[in-house]
């Protein structure tokens, strides 16, 4: 959805950045966050921030949206340093800790958002029922937040964080409460946010989400980015499977093109180049093997999600990461 | 800072104030009280066997007495009103949304002292200049400065406001109110030491005083607001040695404050407001 509406539009890498950190770090006492953060988001990406529980997700929002000030390091959201008043109209956002005033319509809270934005004031009615619509609260938008479900405070949330057509939304776990028509509804939002240049930050833990709307991720642990890929870099992950017949021994004639594994008929071999693929084809056929098939062998996010973070965690122990940096495939 | 977010958070507080019922409850319980003291006030006048200049000190130190137990009502109101104000708004994620708008967070602060301020002010004044009328209709009882001892409630108001609001930075919210009430009781306490002090000349109460009136200034306020309450000089000297008596009472002013306590009290508000906003600046949100 993401990637297919920024089709016509430059390069990711020729646009300009929308968020740009710089070993961005954030300490609560001897408890480190975020370790150093180095990332950089461009104009129109839909981009996901992953990682596990406690890896720093939220505490890089709030540091990107100036809620919370950086113990080191540095950023720039919008062309602006980190925390710069003025940058806040033109970003829309949705905490994962989302609340309203209970006793305000849905209406009321709107329009108390469009005030604290500042938007012009003839623009604000309309704004405000285009968000309603947006998110689909346009039937109960004179009904008391405190009536809501969770979901629906979840949807209000995402009506207030895309009031004013923001540049940049920041959108912290939009899902977490909703059901699976809500979560299509957000997934939709998304594309279309996508589809007319805005820049999305999706902090969130469901990969599925994040493996429908983005271009591109940052997978985070232990508050450092440890890869930060396009989507088709993540998933398809640089394996082959080969059909092979005829040879039993297949894995280790195989073995030394990568690691590999049998699956019925089918010869799994990990991380190879795709230039080795001949050769690998050649090394079969010559041990006596018949080939019927090649094909790339794709990962589940989850999977490359998992192995990424194992591998962070084979490196230091101490939250730093590998030697060797992040894994970047932008 | 932006002066149009500071209207707007004390606008939303407005709001927030006048659809709670508990409000609402406190003006209905006001004018219940308003009606059954003023009722109280001309069955005492009636049948009071006094006359004249010890009457008007009796009706004023019963007045004095009411508005003192008034001045507690309106300390716990204010103290559990603005308690929640900020901090369980950081921890439930109220504020989250609002401080990612163009909003600082001396804004919300600010904003919501001020709508507090309105509310709590509004309702002393109101309440104070209703009850004044009240003994002045069934008594004929005039105080010193009828006008001006409802403001003094309210500044006194507004100290122990400002005050619990700060706390309400850092610390629960029941923990805050609490603490609120009994500082503005240990206040009056300091406030009476000292005025003891001063009739036995004794330095160490007296400056107990000065210290209680220094760190929390709601008692210097609440000294104006008994002397606007009692009767004219004049009325006092006329009752002779019969007015001595009250005038060891510690629900007797001999004074107006002075004009540099009541600076102080305008300093230490906003001094305490500055500690705020430092206060919620520096916690994580």
């Amino acid at each position: 959805m993401g990637a297919a509406g920024v089709a016509t539009r430059p390069a990711p890498t020729e646009r300009a950045p929308v968020i740009e950190t710089r070993e961005l770090r954030k300490q609560f006492g001897r408890i480190v966050a975020l370790a150093g953060l180095t990332m950089t988001v461009r104009r129109g990406e839909v981009f996901g921030f992953l990682g596990p529980n406690g890896a720093g997700k939220t505490t890089a929002v709030k540091l990107l949206l100036g809620l919370s000030a950086p113990s080191a390091g540095q950023g720039r959201v919008l062309g602006a340093p980190l925390g710069d008043l003025d940058t806040r109209q033109r970003i829309g956002y949705l905490p994962e800790l989302f609340r309203y005033q209970g006793w305000m319509t849905a209406r009321e809270v709107l329009a108390l958002h469009c005030e604290l934005a500042r938007l012009p004031q003839s623009s604000r009615p309309t704004g405000i029922d285009e968000a309603l619509e947006l998110v689909g609260l346009a039937d109960r938008s004179n009904d008391r937040v405190e009536t809501f479900s969770k979901g629906m405070q979840q949807r209000l949330g995402l009506g207030v964080a895309l009031l004013g057509r923001p540049e940049l939304v920041v959108l912290d776990e939009p899902t977490s409460a909703l059901d699976p028509v809500g979560r299509q509804d957000v997934r939709a939002i998304i594309g279309a946010l996508s589809a007319r240049g805005v820049t999305v930050f999706l902090n969130s833990h469901l990969l599925t989400e994040v493996e429908r709307v983005c271009d591109r991720v940052a997978i985070v642990d232990r508050g450092r980015v440890v890869a930060e890929l396009t989507m088709a870099d993540l998933v398809v992950g640089g394996g082959v499977r080969v059909r092979v017949t005829g040879l039993p021994d297949a894995a280790a004639v195989a073995g030394r093109f990568g690691r590999t594994r049998l699956d019925g008929e089918w010869l799994v071999v990990d991380a190879i180049a795709a230039e080795a693929v001949p050769s690998l084809v050649a090394a079969i056929v010559s041990g006596g093997g018949a080939v019927h098939a090649v094909m790339p062998s794709h990962h589940t996010l989850e999977e490359r999600f998992l192995s990424l973070l194992g591998a962070a965690h084979d490196g230091p122990a101490d939250g730093a990461a590998p030697p060797s940096g992040p894994e970047t495939r932008a | 800072m932006n002066h149009g977010a500071i209207f707007v958070i004390a606008r939303l507080t407005l709001r927030e104030a006048f659809r709670r019922r508990l409000l609402w409850a406190l003006v209905g319980l006001t004018l219940v009280l308003v009606v059954a003291t003023g009722w109280l006030f001309g069955k005492a006048s009636e049948l009071s066997p006094l006359e004249g200049g010890t009457q008007q000190l009796v009706l004023s130190q019963l007045l004095v007495m009411i508005a003192f137990m008034f001045s507690f009502v309106l300390t716990m109101t204010a103290a559990f009103a603005a308690s929640p104000a900020i901090g369980p708004e950081i921890e439930n994620g109220l504020l989250l949304a609002v401080l990612a708008r163009p909003v600082r967070r001396a804004d919300v602060l600010l904003g919501r002292w001020l709508g507090l301020a309105v509310v709590v002010v509004g309702y002393a004044l109101a309440a104070g200049y209703l009850e004044i009328g009240a003994v002045w209709l069934t008594t004929n009882y005039t105080p010193l400065d009828p006008l001006a001892a409802p403001i003094y409630l309210a500044g006194e108001t507004l100290i122990l406001l400002t005050l619990a609001i700060v706390f309400s930075t850092r610390i629960a919210p029941v923990a805050s109110g609490a603490i609120a009430v009994v500082a503005f009781g240990l206040a009056w306490m300091g406030g009476v030491a000292g005025g003891v002090g001063n009739v036995l000349n004794n330095d160490t109460l007296r400056n107990a005083g000065f210290v209680a009136h220094l760190a929390l200034p709601s008692d210097v306020l609440w000294g104006g607001a008994m002397y606007a309450l009692e009767p004219p000089p004049a009325v006092l000297a006329a009752a002779g040695d019969q007015a001595r008596i009250f005038t060891i009472s510690p629900f007797f002013a001999g004074t107006t404050p002075p004009l540099e306590w009541l600076a102080w009290c305008a300093v230490w508000i906003v001094a305490a407001l500055a500690i705020g906003v430092l206060l919620l600046r520096r916690r994580e949100l």
